[in-house]
């Protein structure tokens, strides 16, 4: 399966960015391959407004079954990405991705 | 970097005077943002050169061929904002109603109607006097779109921060809640709140805060012109310590304020007893951003 | 045909609202008069005229709502929306209510009648009375943006309801784009109140501009005399702009201000400039 992150970074010891729409980076971990990769989300993070609506379009087309986050999206791309079957997860504040990552596998987070 | 916004709910507390000292004691270190796009003053006190000056587009307008129209009044049926009329037997878009949304150009039955890209305001690109970079940008009269415009200005400002190295944006922002002021806190990871000790200070504050508290960004609070009334001075005080908003300093009214202003200065850069405030205030802020 | 009067400025804090109400005030013990604060983010008049509230509505806007029993996912209304407010996410339709500008176009041109617009509270109007005076307040949501759409159904409502008033004076946001260009719509004065700053020069000179390509006679009041220097009189000459009153900074009208109170009933100067605005109003458009 593939698990997304919002990151202020691209690796593992990268924190997680609480925000969605204007998250840094999307890093996306592939469970199978045990590859993970990252997409800047400057253009998005820098609109006005549209910014939950602009990332919620790319976490959508990257496809993961999961995505861990600080705050969350807001309801609506919360419920369009839901409505694909995608679990989303918050509170993974003030950690790194391999610590968010870790609280997901022991159901430490709490699901949107 | 850190990106410092500096915010009031109500107009005329002083918020652009101390964004502006603010800039003059971050020195070289900081770019400046003039987010206050419809009434912009920071240039009064930083003299930027207006080196560099950029059309800004944003949204757009319909226009119609006349010589295709038919005059079927489909568009002015479908126009929610009443932006097209039928004046001297002709279908007219009334460009200050046009809200650029298209319908009309998907109900034209013979494609006698295009949208086209709309010029809201210019951006300018400055050096000021205390050596580093000013964006600022003047809207067009009565143009939409303010918060897009605000966007742009602080996405320029923080591409030229991350390009130089600095360690701050100092963005002066508008008042009020709506849009631009949307637009200036976006990114922001700090708030600069000047107020006032009047009813509609406080009223406007509270206002504000809500508004901040949605984005969660910490926030700190000087109180302008605290001898104008004490009482509310003291209520403000206890507003900011339920709210958790770091209470930065008082300021009392002082007309070496305006006399700077007049001689197109900061109140740091003038002979007073502020410039240890204010410097002061710089540095309290420093400590709370985040590391 | 009612007189409309808008109170405005290029700057904040120059003294719109003193103005506005204590103008209001002040004609209201004569006749009949209208009060309106349009300044819909940041209503203050309030504070200052203690009324009876005598009505209160909620201010909607119209947002399209995905039915997605009746949608073919035809993916239309994602291509027609110019705003990124409606997008199609494979099999879900978001509709993100911020971003919408209430045009229409994909809930009347969706061929399977999948968007039907719902009604969003964005704000609320609420209509109070003192003596002859009856004073609307505007107020926009905290969290919606758009300050204009509540402007002009403000407009509306004074229009439908309250024409038989013949003296209306409208309080109206800082700043000069299109919340201040809805709000001085159909005034047939604009008096703008500035101070003889740097900043209130630069400001008024935008404020002009901005009135002088919306067609509106322009009448200007300095507030806070005193405390700068003559640059915004020598402007007024220069452009010919009549300065309606002067109001020289006093600590005490700062005071009584701060405190809520109104202040032309006290302090002489205020009372004087209220005079000499009702004069030019006489002398020019004998309303």
């Amino acid at each position: 399966m593939k698990i997304a992150f919002t990151s202020s970074g691209t690796s593992w010891t990268s924190l997680i960015d609480p925000r969605f729409g204007r998250t840094e980076f999307i890093v996306v971990y592939d469970e199978e391959k045990q590859v993970i990769s990252a997409i800047d989300n400057s253009k998005v993070k820098n609109v006005a407004h549209g910014a939950g609506s602009a990332t919620a379009q790319m976490v959508f087309e990257l496809n993961p079954g999961v995505l861990i986050t600080g705050n969350g999206p807001g309801e609506t791309a919360s419920n369009a990405l839901k409505h694909h079957h995608m679990k989303i997860f918050v509170n993974a504040h003030d950690m790194t991705l391999k610590e968010a990552y870790e609280h997901y596998k022991n159901g430490e987070l709490k699901e949107v | 970097m850190n990106e410092i916004v500096v915010l009031s709910g109500k107009g005329g507390t002083g918020k652009t005077s101390i964004t502006a000292s603010l800039a003059v004691l971050a020195g070289n270190d900081a770019v400046i943002a003039d987010c206050d796009v419809d009434a912009a003053n920071m240039h009064l006190l930083l003299h930027p050169d207006f080196g560099t000056t950029v059309e800004f587009y944003s949204g757009e307008i319909a226009v119609i061929n006349q010589a295709q129209c038919t005059r079927c009044r489909k568009c002015e049926d479908a126009c929610r904002f009443n932006a097209i009329v039928y004046l001297d037997k002709k279908m007219q878009v009334i460009p200050i109603d046009c809200e650029g949304c298209g319908y009309c150009e998907k109900v034209c039955p013979t494609g006698a109607i295009s949208m086209l890209e709309r010029k809201s305001g210019n951006l300018f690109v400055s050096n000021i006097k205390t050596g580093t970079k000013m964006v600022h940008a003047r809207l067009d009269i009565g143009a939409e779109n303010s918060g897009k415009l605000v966007a742009r200005v602080k996405n320029e400002a923080k591409s030229l921060a991350v390009a130089t190295n600095k360690s701050f944006i100092i963005i002066d922002g508008a008042p009020g809640i709506g849009c631009p002021v949307v637009s200036s806190l976006a990114g922001a990871n700090y708030v600069v709140l000047v107020t006032e000790p009047t009813m509609s200070g406080l009223h406007d504050l509270k206002r504000i805060c809500a508004v901040i508290a949605k984005f969660r960004i910490k926030a700190g609070c000087i109180i302008n012109k605290w001898d104008l009334n004490e009482e509310k001075t003291t209520e403000i005080q206890q507003f900011l310590y339920d709210e958790q908003i770091k209470h930065l300093a008082d300021i009392p009214y002082d007309s070496s304020f305006t006399n700077a202003m007049t001689e197109g200065k900061t109140i740091v850069e003038i002979q007073s007893p502020y410039q240890e405030l204010l410097q002061r205030i710089w540095n309290d802020i420093k400590t709370q951003l985040p590391k | 045909m009612p007189f409309k009067i808008a109170i405005a400025s290029g700057k904040g804090g120059t003294g719109k609202t003193l103005l506005a109400t204590n103008l209001a005030d002040y004609i209201s013990q004569r006749e009949d008069t209208l009060l309106v604060d349009l300044d819909v983010e940041e209503p203050n008049d309030f504070i200052f005229i203690e009324g009876t509230q005598v009505n209160r509505v909620d201010q909607v806007k119209m947002i399209p709502s995905w039915d997605e029993g009746q949608c073919t996912l035809c993916g239309l209304c994602s291509k027609i929306c110019k705003y990124h407010a409606v997008i199609q996410l494979g099999t879900f339709i978001a509709v993100f209510n911020e971003l919408c500008h209430s045009c229409y176009a994909c809930s009347e041109l969706c061929p399977a009648n999948a968007l039907p617009m719902q009604a969003f509270k964005m704000g609320e109007t609420r209509t109070m009375s003192k003596g002859r005076l009856t004073f609307i307040e505007s107020r926009l949501e905290i969290g919606e943006e758009q300050a204009v759409p509540l402007i002009r159904k403000t407009h509306t409502m004074v229009d439908e309801r309250f024409h038989d008033i013949p003296f209306q004076i409208f309080d109206c946001p800082p700043g000069t784009s299109c919340p201040v260009a809805a709000a001085t719509r159909h005034a047939d004065l604009v008096i703008l109140v500035t101070e003889p700053t740097p900043f209130g020069l630069n400001d008024l000179k935008l404020a002009v501009e901005t009135m002088q390509d919306l067609g509106k006679p322009v009448g200007v009041v300095i507030n806070r005399d005193g405390i700068g220097n003559s640059e915004v009189e020598d402007f007024c000459k220069r452009e010919q702009l009549p300065v309606l009153a002067k109001i020289p900074f006093d600590r005490e009208i700062a005071r009584r201000y701060s405190k809520g109170e109104l202040v032309y009933t006290e302090v002489n100067s205020v009372i004087s400039a209220l005079d000499q605005i009702m004069k030019f109003v006489q002398n020019h458009f004998n309303p």
